[in-house]
């Protein structure tokens, strides 16, 4: 019987070599290198088909120096499951009407061996079969709609995890990889949801537009594709930026803002995007069709300040974003090509500690290759923590800011010299990764770069996004009725009054979201109570961090289900 | 574990697909035939058991030839090895008794020539004959222990028993744990569900959905027909003329007659909704 052989003599609970947790591109890369050492490995997915949950821009990188790329854990993984490579890469400086353009693809090609777009449903679903495939092999295998609820301990030791829908599992080694909003990092005390400082959100729109008329609009052929990224005034003062990216047969069309200057501007992140959807620029490619398939959200890790150090406890390792190992390298976002990295290596400390007695020489080991390998340097950059301590000083960051505002600052940028400069700058890997995260390097820098050396745009933009009601009802839920995933833990305007603005699916005015802010009158005074209903929540994981809550994802294959991502 | 799941033919009674002439008598030309819904339970059972104990299942049914989609169904979605069917002309008409009789038949066939069966699976009742008798009468014919209305199911492979959790329905619904020899017949009752908490059951049900994928593409393959010479019957004892009972006619339900008049009102209409309130004072209560 296949279950007595896995079942541990002096244990109840069923076992596994390997249990992985999360089948995004982490997991897959951890379940696959796993299997390629033999190793009997369990892969845990909760959404009813990996990618189903999840969202990215999404460029992936394959860096040259990188230990791992992810098509040499998976072959043909770029004719397969990828949409267009990319082969143009502009940023936009704009500031209202005026747009000035750079060509940015020497800080694109620095260190690339390849990079192509993705959708995450179908990527994420095609790697889900083959490493069914590979781990079916080795004993194992992926299973989906479960979500693994906690860690199993023994005698305050990790040995496993718990689930919904399956009894205990018990395992040599747990890679928890399941994403930015990790209950098993949190489990553990490894990652917490603190400080809106330490992430974005990411709100996109994945947006119809067939190959003929792409490769018309974008003057692209079928194996060509091209990467915009937009930043300037247009998101007022949000830090952040905008990208548009294309598909076989669409465009990813998002944004990306720090949470903290979110809430601290309390925009309307639904509103941002289509700032960005509206902006005349964008016209010369839509020409007044504007057919949205998707609208999703997702926060993402800053690596500069979350990327752990250490990322494991007793057998557990975090991999991919549960670990904080995404790379916002300036307007360049790396996270799928280090969670593959991050997957793999993990997988290899594991085999070449196999048999230690301390199942802490696992996490050590993959501990010391992040480091060997580079990885932990591209994530936690030295330079930009020293960087850091005089850049984001309030008083410098303003002192800049005013130099560069004043006619001295925008002469000096305006100056012809400085347009080299300028484009250069942008294109260093260097300067980009030491960039300071104020709103300079975001809004003012960019706005100043548009207004003096931008050419007006004419084109009118006449598309109306969809709004936020009809994009909650063009998604797919399965609701776990009467089990919502979320409890708010204080419904004051204080503790939890950012999360009306900042959930993505929700606004302050409209009553179809998660989050609605009310007034109530109790004994003469008037109190603004914030209340919660979670049946159109895209599990973005924002109000985990802006407001006070429970916050769990829902059970396996419950809630939201992405069909691009 | 070998295991046999008895499954029948039924119009499909769902919204759009079913068909009734003018007199509200089913039109069963014009009605498409899906697998009984209760069938599906039984498999649902039979299935949990292979996952758990590993075996063999058979979708075994009696009817015309048509009744081969059927079975193609049953290896479709609850993962059949391979089917039965009983089918011929002299068949026609039978009744519970002898449709029991001829199930019965063909098991034991199936026992002499295939393998031993140590669970055989039926649904509660079809959805439209709906008499539930066929598994109980089947059990009878083959002298084995029956259970009934099952919600749960336990098996020891080495003890050759099986421990199951039945409905009994009286006052009060109460669930009692009964234990019963193998081979068994098993009525899985229709809130049976089956449970598969581990990760290794899991993976068996995947693997065996993606092998049941591939099986039930030529089902034809996978599907043996036996008449009554091959079962050995008697025409006498089988068909209608070995059918005891007869449906001597079949009545529609008429409408039931409304009691009610009703009046329609615009909301526009001032007059009409004033009138609406006056009706409504009368069952206002308070000042
Ligand atoms: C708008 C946006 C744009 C982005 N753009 C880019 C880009 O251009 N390039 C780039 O490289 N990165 C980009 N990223 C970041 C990138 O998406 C992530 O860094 C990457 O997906 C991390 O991979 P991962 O495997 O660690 O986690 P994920 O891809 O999030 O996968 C985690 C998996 O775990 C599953 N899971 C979670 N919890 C559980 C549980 N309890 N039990 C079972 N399963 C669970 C999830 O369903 C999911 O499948 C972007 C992100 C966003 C939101
Ligand atoms: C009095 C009477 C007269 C009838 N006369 C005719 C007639 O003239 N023409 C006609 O076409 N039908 C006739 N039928 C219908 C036919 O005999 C029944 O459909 C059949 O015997 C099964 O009974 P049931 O539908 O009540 O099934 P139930 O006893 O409710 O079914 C219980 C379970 O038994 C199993 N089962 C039932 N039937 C079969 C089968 N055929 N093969 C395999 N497994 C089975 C299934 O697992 C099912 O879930 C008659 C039925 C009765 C009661
Ligand atoms: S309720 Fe919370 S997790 Fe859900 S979409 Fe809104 S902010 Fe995101």
């Amino acid at each position: 019987m296949a279950t007595s052989k896995r079942t541990r003599a002096d244990d109840e609970y069923e076992h596994y070599e390997a249990v992985v947790v999360g089948c995004g591109p982490g997991g897959a890369a951890a379940a696959a290198r796993f299997a390629d050492h033999g190793v009997e490995t369990l892969v845990l997915e909760r959404g009813p088909e990996a990618g189903s949950k999840n969202v990215s821009g999404g460029l992936i990188y394959a860096e040259e120096s990188a230990p791992y790329t992810i098509d040499d854990l998976f072959e043909n993984f770029r004719e397969e499951a990828s949409e267009r490579p990319v082969t143009d890469y502009e940023i936009h400086n704009i500031s209202g009407n005026k747009v000035k353009t750079y060509d940015l693809t020497d800080l694109h090609e620095h260190d690339t061996e390849w990079c192509d777009a993705v959708l995450r449903r179908p990527m994420d679903s095609w790697l889900e079969q083959r490493v069914h495939e590979k781990t079916s092999e080795t004993g194992g295998g992926v299973l989906t709609d479960v979500r693994v609820d906690g860690l199993l301990r023994e005698n305050g030791e990790i040995v496993g995890v718990t689930c919904d829908e399956l009894d205990p599992i018990t395992a040599d080694i747990v890679v928890a990889a399941d994403g930015v909003n990790s209950e098993l990092a949190r489990d553990a005390g490894l990652m917490d949801w603190e400080d809106p400082d330490e992430w974005f959100q990411g709100v996109k729109a994945t947006v119809e537009m067939d190959a003929e008329t792409i490769a018309d609009r974008f003057g692209i052929d079928d194996d060509e594709g091209v990467a915009h990224l937009f930043s300037g005034d247009l998101f007022d003062d949000v830090r952040g930026g905008g990208f548009l990216y294309t598909n076989e047969d669409s465009l990813s069309i998002g944004t990306v803002f720090h949470l903290d200057s979110l809430v601290a501007e309390q925009a309307e992140p639904h509103e941002l995007l289509d700032s960005l959807l509206t902006h005349p620029l964008l016209a010369q490619w839509f020409r007044d069709e504007y057919h949205e398939r998707e609208y999703a959200a997702k926060l993402v890790p800053d690596s500069k300040k979350v990327a752990h150090r250490e990322p494991y406890r007793d057998r557990l390792v975090l991999v991919g974003d549960a670990a904080g190992q995404m790379q916002a390298q300036g307007p360049i976002i790396k996270g799928m090509n280090h969670a593959v990295s991050a997957g793999a290596l993990a997988a290899d400390a594991y085999v070449v500690s196999r048999g230690n007695a301390d199942p802490e020489s696992v996490g050590r080991r993959y501990t010391k290759m992040l480091e060997r390998s580079g990885t932990m340097e591209k994530l936690r950059p030295r330079r930009y923590d020293l960087a850091r301590t005089v850049g984001e000083h309030d008083a410098v960051a303003n002192a800049v800011d005013r130099v560069l505002e004043s006619p001295i600052g925008s002469v000096a940028i305006g100056n012809p010299l400085s347009k080299r400069a300028m484009k250069l700058a942008y294109n260093s890997p260097f300067l980009v990764s030491m960039l300071p995260d104020t709103a300079t390097g975001y809004v003012t820098l960019p706005s100043i770069i548009g207004e003096e050396h931008g050419r007006t745009i004419h084109w009118d933009n006449e598309i109306e996004p969809p709004s936020l009601e009809e994009r909650i009802g063009e998604l797919t839920y399965d609701t776990d009725v009467g089990n919502p995933h979320i409890h708010l833990r204080d419904d004051s305007a204080e503790a939890s009054g950012a999360a009306v603005y900042a959930c993505p699916v929700s606004a302050e005015d409209f009553g179809g979201g998660c989050y609605r802010s009310e007034t109530v009158r109790a004994n003469g005074s008037e109190e603004t109570l914030v209340s919660l209903d979670t049946q159109p929540c895209v599990e973005c994981g924002t109000c985990a961090v802006v407001a006070d809550t429970d916050w769990e994802h829902p059970r396996g294959g419950k809630g939201v289900e992405f069909r691009e991502g | 574990m070998r295991s046999v799941v008895l499954t029948k033919g039924v119009p499909d009674f769902s919204e759009g697909a079913v068909s009734f002439d003018e007199d509200g008598h089913l039109e069963r030309g014009k009605t498409p035939t899906v697998m009984n819904p209760n069938d599906e339970v039984a498999l649902g059972a039979a299935l949990q058991t292979k996952v758990r104990h590993g075996g063999h299942v058979t979708g075994v049914s009696m009817g015309p030839p048509g009744y081969a989609s059927v079975l193609e169904e049953a290896m479709e979605s609850v993962y059949a090895d391979d089917s039965y069917l009983l089918s011929d002309r002299e068949l026609a008409a039978s009744d519970t008794w002898a449709t029991a009789i001829t199930l019965c038949s063909g098991l034991e066939k199936y026992q002499e020539e295939i393998a031993d069966i140590d669970l055989v699976f039926a649904g509660f009742k079809t959805a439209d004959g709906e008499t539930g008798q066929t598994g109980p009468q089947t059990a009878w014919a083959l002298e084995w222990p029956i259970v009934t209305h099952v919600l749960a199911l336990d098996i020891d492979p080495d003890e050759r028993v099986l421990r199951a959790k039945r409905l009994v329905e009286g006052d009060i619904d109460e669930i009692e744990t009964v234990e019963a020899p193998l081979p068994c017949v098993v009525i899985a009752d229709p809130e049976f569900s089956p449970t598969y908490r581990t990760a290794s059951h899991r993976l068996t049900h995947k693997r065996l959905r993606t092998e049941t994928q591939a099986r039930a593409a030529d089902h034809e393959d996978h599907l043996t027909t036996w008449n009554h010479e091959d079962l050995n019957l008697d025409p006498d004892y089988i068909g209608l003329d070995g059918s005891p009972t007869i449906v001597s006619s079949v009545d529609p339900i008429p409408k039931a007659p409304s009691e009610r008049d009703a009046t329609m009102i615009e909301p526009g209409d001032e007059d009409g909704m004033g009138q609406v309130l006056e009706e409504l004072g009368a069952y206002a209560g308070g000042d």
